[in-house]
């Protein structure tokens, strides 16, 4: 089965992606408006553009039509018609993605789901919501909070980025070192399956019955379907928050203190970094008082009882300071610890003030292998002389390299390409992985073999086969080209910025 | 680029189960059978495997350990307590195997606070049935880097590849762990009031709450309960009937006086599991299955990994 389930995707995605070996746009069109109406079926070259790529440094890939679905009923309409004419289909959330992974390939329909954006009920009792898939994480929360509860996870772009994308991707968030990535969060999931049907996986009680295909879907990039109804677990708000800021004089100081803490038994909410470069970026713009001649800082956020989060508070700032913190300031009151966040979350836009590109991985490490992981960063970046700026998820391992540079700059590509390979190589060299929340999309596809065997791919390949024989949903995603054939190919030449 | 991660890094242990496990021949893995009922449809004769035994690696400052599958969840338990480590799962019995837990994927008594036990599994390397030996996941806390065959595999009781070494995520194991019992209280008034109990459970007639944290953070919700009544007592952990196990809405707990009348039983409240003792008819309760686009989902990925149905043949998740 699986055999014939491969030479046909094969065969489609060699069609889909030959540009004109497919039928012209005009019937596919005319199906789509007549199913959804006009307004919402977008073909223009701008709309094409702006869908055409996500938040990544992958070059936009012009879809052949994007559709602003509103309803279940709509979503399958457009997946009987997309599959009726031959054509991929790519769903997409917000678009904040950063590895390609909504960007179209194969004269793709787009399907975005920004305008299913209601939360449908909220439920106190089994601390629960059910959402549609384009309402945007931070909505979720501050819609939840007055109740006394939230939706933890909280991807640095929780502002533009949906509930629906954060499934596709697992995403994760400062505060899943405590409460766990987005998987942990979601107990169902409706989905259009690639054959048009509709199912629910998971569900609201305390365990479903047959295999956890809520779980295999999620993280799964758009490559099983698309979610258009999600129930998220919602978490009780914290009787008291502890916000701490740590001064080290250098990142091997921050990293060792990052060890200890975690060593000492401790699990903050939160344990982020940002290093020297990060720093003067993000001070420049947000003003939060972050210390300018620092090699780097901490942001460590404790939550608990009144009594419990202040004794952590006490333990975490002994720590710190034994591991050579120059100071350790306590957040005083509510709008200090959100001028603190609103530095750590706003480091990608701050970057634009220093140069118009980046490229950032998204790389894990074990924990204990941070020091020597981010000394290793900084000589790569320097080596390929290029300015590299960390801001990342210290107390998972989850490292946020950002290679800055502008693309004009002859000869940069191929010294950012170098660098990104490189670090990616350092990182699996003491057992890390690709990444730990973006998703491999189109970027880091190519990457996997460092990671699994062929046998191993092939294990995951099965699994996607059997939700998408013929490999329509989202193609060239995840899992490296013809990867049961050991014939790994890279990412189409001129995919960069 | 070169391939970094080869079958080489297994194991003696580990490459001697896949022998064992072959390439045919209906194959079934046993732990120690604690959960032998589990997914039972009709079972058929089939060679028995078992998984190794013993911790491989155990980690504090990562907070993972590296466990064989056959490992009595009791032994590691014991080992994860040495080095002040909690990996909250826990089976019926002490001899339990972890591979047993993560296969049937049942929940430990701590999911309140905790989550599910489908959330500990970092990495699993388990033999498939054409007796490849493979891994998903990675030993990191934080992974998605492809798709996620772990989340799979917890709950398929070896029905699409059969487990042979995990890596766990661990907790911090708490100071302090206090287990009270009150006649008055309401169970759900507890859930509303605490932030994060490991345990609320509720037997019609009994509330009990396990309390587990820093000294100060017990202490702290010790004092919290007591403005609630003052009729708590300190107590053992309560025992579990180990009959069946069904699965409600958390909120419809409130109703398990009258649903669960005719034997003992004891509702986790906030999680929805119910716990009943042997005295309930089996055809009891029967619960709703999958709707048919799952169904046949699931069909379709046992056909695709076990396409002549040979690992734990007569088992259905």
């Amino acid at each position: 089965m699986f055999k014939r389930a491969w030479r046909a995707r094969q065969k489609l995605t060699a069609a889909a992606v030959a540009y004109g070996a497919v039928e012209s746009d005009s019937e596919l069109l005319r199906d789509l408006r007549s199913a959804i109406g006009p307004a919402r079926v977008l073909a223009g070259s701008a709309e094409k553009v702006l869908y055409g790529k996500d938040a990544s440094a992958i070059e936009p890939v012009a879809p052949s039509v994007v559709c602003l679905v509103e309803t279940v009923a709509e979503v399958q309409a457009c997946v009987r018609i997309a599959t009726r004419h031959g054509r991929p289909i790519t769903p997409r959330g917000s678009g904040t993605g950063l590895a390609g992974g909504t960007v179209p390939l194969g004269r793709a329909v787009v399907l975005s789901t920004t305008k299913m954006n209601r939360i449908l009920e909220i439920d106190t009792d089994d601390r629960l919501a059910w959402v549609e898939p384009g309402v945007l994480n931070l909505d979720l929360s501050k819609a939840t909070i007055p109740l006394g509860l939230y939706y933890a996870p909280d991807p640095s772009s929780q502002q533009t980025c949906s509930i629906g994308g954060n499934v596709g991707t697992n995403a994760g968030g400062p505060h899943c070192l405590l409460h766990g990535v987005t998987s942990a969060h979601i107990l169902a999931v409706e989905v259009v399956l690639p054959n048009g049907e509709l199912a629910m996986l998971g569900g609201t009680g305390a365990d479903s019955p047959g295999l956890d295909l809520r779980g295999a879907f999620i993280g799964s990039e758009g490559t099983m379907g698309i979610a258009t109804r999600i129930a998220v677990r919602l978490v009780g708000n914290p009787p008291a928050v502890r916000t701490l800021l740590a001064d080290f004089r250098t990142i091997r100081e921050a990293s060792n203190a990052v060890t200890s803490v975690i060593s000492a038994g401790m699990l903050p909410a939160a344990l982020e970094m940002m290093d020297a470069n990060c720093i003067k970026a993000v001070e420049n713009w947000a003003k939060a008082g972050l210390p300018l001649d620092a090699g780097a800082v901490l942001l460590v956020e404790i939550e608990g009882s009144e009594e419990g989060a202040a004794a952590e508070a006490e333990a975490i700032t002994g720590i710190c300071r034994n591991e050579g913190a120059r100071s350790v300031r306590m957040a005083a009151d509510a709008d200090e610890r959100a001028l603190l966040w609103k530095a750590r979350k706003s480091a990608f836009g701050a970057i634009a003030n220093l140069k118009p590109n980046y490229y950032l991985h998204d790389a894990v490490v074990p924990r204990t292998r941070l020091t020597e992981i981010m000394e290793r960063v900084l000589e790569i970046a320097e080596q390929n002389d290029l300015m590299v700026l960390n801001v990342f998820h210290a107390g998972d391992g989850n490292l946020h390299p950002l290679l800055v540079f502008d693309k004009r700059e002859p000869g940069v590509m191929e010294r950012v390409h170098r660098a990104g390979t490189e670090i990616i190589e350092a990182c699996v060299a003491v057992g890390g992985v690709l990444s730990g929340e973006h998703g491999i999309g189109l970027e880091k596809r190519d990457y996997m073999h460092l990671v699994f065997s062929e046998l191993d791919l092939a294990q995951q390949a099965i699994l996607r086969n059997v939700w998408d024989p013929l490999g329509r949903w989202n193609p060239e995603k995840v899992l490296p080209s013809g990867v049961r054939c050991g014939e790994l190919q890279h990412v189409p030449e001129g995919a960069w910025v | 680029m070169s391939v970094s991660f080869a079958r080489s890094d297994a194991s003696p242990a580990l490459r001697a189960f896949a022998a064992d496990v072959g390439a045919e021949g209906p194959v079934r893995v046993v732990g120690a059978k604690s959960q032998w009922h589990r997914g039972r449809v009709a079972l058929t004769d089939a060679r028995e495997v078992r998984a190794p035994s013993g911790i491989v690696s155990l980690e504090p400052a990562e907070l993972i350990v590296r466990v064989g599958a056959g490992t009595p969840w009791d032994e590691l338990d014991q080992a994860l307590s040495a080095e002040g480590m909690l990996c909250p799962i826990d089976g019926p019995s002490p001899l339990s195997t972890v591979g047993g837990l993560f296969s049937v994927g049942d929940s430990g008594f701590r999911r309140l606070r905790y989550g599910h036990v489908r959330d500990l599994l970092l990495e699993a390397r388990y033999v498939t049935a054409t007796g490849d030996l493979v891994k998903a996941g990675a030993p990191v806390v934080k992974n998605v880097t492809g798709f996620d065959l772990c989340r799979l595999l917890v709950g398929a009781i070896g029905t699409l590849g059969l487990i042979g070494e995990v890596v766990l995520r661990c907790r911090p194991r708490p100071q302090v762990q206090q287990w009270l019992v009150s006649r008055t209280v309401d169970p759900f008034a507890v859930r509303d009031c605490l932030y994060q109990p490991s345990f609320i459970g509720w037997n019609g007639q009994q509330t009990y709450v396990c309390l587990e944290g820093s000294a100060v953070e017990v202490r702290s919700d010790t004092q919290t309960l007591a403005r609630l009544s003052s009729d708590w007592a300190e107590t053992a952990m309560p025992p579990f009937p180990r009959g069946r196990r069904l699965s409600r809405r958390p909120r419809d707990l409130r109703h398990a006086p009258e649903e669960f009348s005719g034997g003992a039983w004891l509702a986790e409240i906030g999680v929805g599991v119910v716990h009943l003792d042997a005295s309930f008819p089996p055809s009891a309760f029967e619960q709703p299955g999958p709707d048919p686009a799952v169904r046949s989902l699931n069909a379709d990925l046992k056909r695709a990994y076990d396409p002549t149905g040979r690992l734990n043949p007569g088992v259905t998740p």
